[in-house]
């Protein structure tokens, strides 16, 4: 058992889920679903994670502003970051890398590729 | 025996042992000599060896059982080499066919995650947006339209879009042009090559119709791919005509729920009229 805490924050339920079953599939991981920037916020403020999986075009807070956040936030310095989106060009990649993200994954969803990155970063 | 006699005899013993040692000397001197000589015939033996190699001893017996044996092994080396390369072969197609096996793995838990979610709901508007979700997320669109047929009309009507004004988006009719065809026909349509396309609604890159068993209900055309999807997979053809489906079900029972839920709500009305 790695016992990992991870937070997906993804506004889309269908993509969440998607993201939660591939994630499912590495033994230990404890999963936290956030609708949102705002939502992933309180959820990192109320527990310590170990992963955060994070999609950018959200409602009330986008995933760019979340990792810039969870980077200021002495807690989180060191925390890995998977952004996955469907923006695809070369300055959005390079905004979320220079903002603190760790992995930058484009949509549609491979679900080999998610559980690749993670298993690099968190190396299980 | 007298003194002198005795005298005799021991100057004669000792002539004897004189010449016993002498021998024995001449024999050591010979021993030496043949030993020197010995010694000289190895010296020149192994100078021979090193100059001649393995050359020197190559027709012995044991050079000739040394040799078979080296056959021996370079053929056993040889099998051994080959079975190594087989079982090389082996491991490759294994990781082929693992790869394979993870990725179909992938897309029916895809599917299984998309199917759930669009039967999860009878509202109409939330299966459309869950339809537009897989779309965008898992077949990488980035401007479709789904439209759903008028069976009063024989209309295809669009109800939802994604990059595109649904409010610019005409009707079209069953037969029209390749979406109204494949509504006829109930085929995928794939454009042939997606190299200098430019969008136009009549003519989108792929088009497949939301069917029934062989009733077709409506169709999702798709104009754009992300800029990081510029082909569709294999898996991709298979994900759309699961997910048609798996959709066009998902439409066609929200659309009568929400129907029947309209009639109910009238039919309570009149009685309601008539009980009060």
């Amino acid at each position: 058992m790695t016992g990992y805490k991870v937070l997906v924050v993804e506004d889309s339920p269908t993509m969440r889920q998607l993201i939660v079953f591939a994630l499912k599939r590495i033994r230990g991981f404890q999963i936290v679903e956030a609708n949102d920037g705002v939502d992933g916020l309180k959820k990192l403020s109320a527990e310590k994670f170990d992963l955060i999986l994070t999609d950018i075009n959200m409602p009330i807070m986008d995933g760019l502003k979340l990792v810039s956040m969870v980077r200021n936030d002495p807690n989180y310095k060191e925390t890995p970051i998977i952004v996955i989106t469907t923006e695809g060009a070369i300055e959005d990649r390079e905004r979320a890398l220079a903002l603190g993200a760790n992995e930058y994954i484009t949509k549609p969803i491979q679900t080999m590729k998610i559980l690749e990155t993670v298993k690099k970063l968190m190396s299980v | 025996m007298s003194h002198h006699d005795e005298e005799n005899d021991t100057a004669g013993r000792a002539d004897e042992f004189l010449q016993v040692f002498k021998k024995g000397a001449e024999f050591t001197q010979d021993l030496l000599k043949e030993n020197e000589r010995l010694r000289f015939r190895v010296v020149k033996l192994e100078e021979a060896l090193k100059e001649k190699g393995p050359d020197v001893v190559a027709d012995g017996p044991e050079a000739l059982e040394l040799k078979k044996k080296i056959l021996e092994l370079e053929q056993e080396k040889e099998e051994i080499l080959g079975q190594i390369k087989v079982v090389e072969e082996e491991n490759q197609n294994f990781a082929n066919r693992y790869v394979e096996i993870e990725e179909e793995n992938n897309m029916l838990a895809n599917l299984y995650i998309a199917s759930y979610q669009l039967h999860s709901t009878l509202d109409f508007k939330e299966v459309l947006k869950i339809i537009q979700e897989i779309v965008i997320n898992l077949i990488g669109a980035e401007e479709f339209a789904v439209l759903l047929l008028d069976e009063k009309t024989n209309l295809l009507e669009p109800v939802a879009s994604e990059g595109l004004e649904i409010s610019a988006l005409p009707s079209i009719a069953v037969g029209s042009g390749i979406i109204g065809e494949t509504v006829d026909s109930g085929e995928n349509y794939f454009i042939e090559s997606m190299h200098g396309y430019v969008c136009d609604f009549q003519k989108p890159i792929v088009c497949i119709p939301l069917k029934i068993k062989e009733h077709v209900i409506g169709v999702i055309s798709i104009y754009k791919l992300f800029e990081q999807k510029d082909e569709f997979t294999n898996v991709d053809y298979e994900l759309f005509t699961l997910l048609a489906g798996h959709a066009a079900t998902a439409v066609f029972s929200s659309r009568m729920y929400s129907d029947s839920e309209r009639k109910l709500s009238t039919i309570q009305g009149f009685i309601d009229l008539l009980t009060k």
